[in-house]
């Protein structure tokens, strides 16, 4: 009996003592915003299937940023996954700081991802990052205001149209204002957006031999375009508006039309959070009839710093994060519209999908961006509303700096452009590209 | 002669005291009231003062997501080892520099102060690395260090004016009565100099309480303190204010509550000397 008794306690010491070895707590660095903490909701699924704990640091986007960088270039070992986006993944594969994704298991598929995301997640055709979502911009707009004024939404609309609609929206007395957009300084915020504009311009930031092409006529037609627009029809302050306080207008019903990231699309029509839910339409970001939309693309992936002792773990997480059935888990108790979208070429073939409004035009806007090939004219870099360069959030910031001055009327367009122009060239000397 | 002070006067200033402190303590507030908003109430136009359905939603929300025990008790070991590992070393130097002055204590004090001239983010490499080779990452101890190295030319400096108001002849008597440099220091020095040490501790204690360079940037899970449980609330990308002003909340109230009983200190301290 006390022999049985001791075999019993020593398998279940060893069985637990085998658990133990495997079982690996990961920690794992992410964004704050609606969809990476609705993952941190279901951690405890991926735990119940692997056995590995998790840990989170969770930072707002910019701290962020400056937190994993930091510990990649120094090997600091602090996360066994980092959310990042497009624009470090590319760069970070090149310099060998991420882990390959080039052994995910067959049930995992990796031939589902959007080829746009993953080409943007690559670097020499190997994945090094898996999209948890991904995402374009697009218009979001006030169907009734349009019909009100007596305007239809094309599905692909020009500027042009953009910009009548805005005036023939805007009604000052109402406190409504035909169109918001970002204007906020930072590479990531207006200054991406005007990027993405120019680009729609025949515009392009750099040429092939890295030469700086912001005193270019298609750049004041842009910067003229946007400033115009904008005190016609725009908000008042419209120079410190980004994406929350333009979500905050629409949402009071204060914007007409509101071009910006397609992920605000579920939160726009939640009527929960937004006060003209039932009245919005959306279509794909407007051209100039240059063969150029002004839309980005974006996703948000999960990546393995080359350091981490914790691979095998830190690669199940994002097999489990990024799965089809992570999609089925969140849409069974949250709903098709709250799943993570734009990552998963399955997620649009599916038919409870399709039904999500703003399903369609979201896969639409994704598709028609191509980082390969952004501008009118040619350029040496890969991205749409960056260059996928490692100097480029640094003067890319600096020059929306001086964009935000001129729409605040601070300083002119010309002179904004002149400054910009002048930021570009050095930063690019100094880095070695000319 | 003082001057008198008329009553009407009296009015004029206490009025003038009282809106100079609701300006400043307005952001306090407005964080406190949108903390009991819902995320559509906090960003209504025109904005909503008290006439809204309060809720405790999301300070539910905030420690269900959260560990706030975990991050309170790092913010608390951090600022309080930061202050009392301070106050060790800027007792005695303090003491050397105001007793026995040399002809370099003046530059001393002004390098001192320098370093606090040079931004944060400029030694962030040089102090990340040495962290990673001391096994400091993500650490209480390394916080607290840190910290206590910020802070320390602030102490030095404060407590540097405190003891230059106590007068030298009554630690020369202490001398001559035989007491040690040990005990003039601690049963002499110490004693007199009680509310500026008091004030000093409490000024650093807040101070490191919300750094939130540092403690950002050499923390992850272990050691992150209060300062990231807000970070971890802030978003450029979804509208999140209330849970955040809930957070915030969280993270102020403590030593708002500590400042608010030990007001009558720090006033004493910080104001210790300023009239002769």
């Amino acid at each position: 009996m006390t022999l049985t008794k001791t075999l019993r306690a020593a398998t279940a010491i060893s069985l637990i003592a085998a658990g133990g070895a495997y079982a690996e707590t990961i920690t794992i660095a992410t964004v704050n915003n609606g969809d990476m903490i609705r993952m941190q909701g279901y951690t405890d699924d991926f735990t119940a299937k692997t056995g590995h704990e998790v840990e989170w640091v969770t930072l707002e986007e910019n701290v962020l940023r400056q937190r994993v960088t930091t510990d990649i270039t120094t090997k600091g070992g602090q996360f066994d996954i980092m959310t990042i986006g497009m624009y470090e993944t590319p760069i970070w594969g090149a310099n060998g700081w991420l882990v390959p994704l080039d052994d995910l298991s067959e049930e995992y598929d990796v031939d589902d991802i959007l080829p746009a995301m993953a080409n943007g997640l690559s670097h020499d055709g190997t994945l090094y990052a898996a999209p948890f979502y991904g995402e374009s911009s697009m218009v979001m707009y006030r169907t009734d205001l349009m019909e009100a004024a007596g305007l239809e939404m094309p599905d692909a609309p020009t500027w042009t149209f953009i910009r009548e609609a805005a005036a023939a929206m805007t009604d000052r007395d109402a406190d409504i204002n035909g169109i918001c957009l970002r204007g906020k300084a930072g590479w990531g915020e207006g200054g991406a957006f005007i990027n993405t504009m120019a680009n729609s311009f025949g515009a392009r930031p750099l040429d092939e031999d890295w030469n700086a092409q912001l005193d270019s006529e298609a750049w004041a037609e842009t910067l003229n375009f946007y400033v115009d627009m904008m005190n016609e029809s725009g908000p008042t302050g419209f120079a410190t508006n980004g994406f929350n306080e333009n979500l905050s207008l629409f949402n009071q019903g204060k914007c007409g039309m509101w071009i910006d990231a397609t992920v605000a699309a579920s939160f726009v029509t939640n009527p929960n959070d937004s006060e003209v839910a039932d009245s919005v339409g959306f279509a794909l970001a407007p051209d100039n009839g240059l063969g150029k939309r002004s839309n980005w693309l974006w996703a948000w992936a999960l990546a393995i710093p080359s350091g981490t002792a914790k691979a095998d773990a830190a690669k199940e997480f994002i097999e489990w994060a990024t799965s089809k059935d992570y999609i089925e888990l969140v849409a069974e108790n949250e709903g098709w519209a709250n799943v993570p979208p734009g990552a998963r070429t399955s997620l649009y073939e599916n038919p409870n999908y399709a039904e999500v409004p703003f399903a369609k035009m979201t896969l639409d806007s994704i598709l028609s961006a191509d980082p390969n090939n952004p501008t009118v004219d040619p350029v040496p870099y890969v991205g749409i509303q960056f260059a996928a360069i490692p100097e480029w959030a640094g003067f890319w910031t600096e020059v929306s700096q001086e964009f935000s001055a001129a729409y605040a009327g601070q300083q002119t367009v010309e002179e904004a452009l002149e400054k910009a122009q002048a930021i570009t060239n050095e930063a690019m000397e100094a880095a070695g590209y000319r | 002669m003082a001057r008198a002070v008329t009553p009407r006067r009296k009015v004029i200033n206490t009025s003038l005291a009282w809106l100079i402190g609701l300006l400043i303590f307005f952001p306090i507030l407005w964080t406190i009231l949108t903390s009991f908003k819902t995320e559509a109430q906090a960003i209504a136009s025109p904005p909503l003062f008290l006439n809204f359905d309060w809720t405790l939603e999301n300070y539910g929300v905030v420690m269900e997501r959260s560990n706030y025990a975990r991050f309170l008790w790092n913010s608390i070991l951090i600022a309080g080892g930061s202050t009392i590992l301070g106050l060790i070393i800027a007792v005695p130097a303090a003491w050397s520099m105001a007793f026995v002055p040399s002809k370099r204590t003046k530059d001393i004090l002004l390098w001192m102060l320098s370093t606090k001239m040079l931004p944060a983010v400029g030694v962030l490499y040089p102090i990340y690395l040495l962290f990673i080779k001391m096994g400091l990452l993500d650490s209480r101890a390394g916080l607290v260090i840190v910290m206590m190295l910020i802070n320390l030319p602030i102490i030095v400096w404060m407590l540097y004016t405190y003891f230059r108001e106590i007068p030298v002849e009554i630690l020369e008597a202490a001398r001559m009565d035989g007491a040690s440099l040990k005990e003039e220091v601690l049963y002499i020095l110490t004693p007199m100099a009680i509310p500026g040490i008091a004030s000093t501790m409490l000024l650093n204690f807040i101070l490191a309480w919300n750094e939130a360079f540092w403690t950002l940037n050499l923390t992850a899970v272990n050691a992150a303190p209060l300062t990231a449980f807000i970070a971890s609330y802030s978003s450029p990308e979804g509208l999140f204010f209330a849970k955040l002003s809930a957070a915030s909340t969280m993270a102020i109230a403590p030593i708002l509550i500590m400042g608010w009983f030990s007001q009558k200190q720090l006033v004493r301290g910080l104001t210790f000397g300023a009239v002769k």
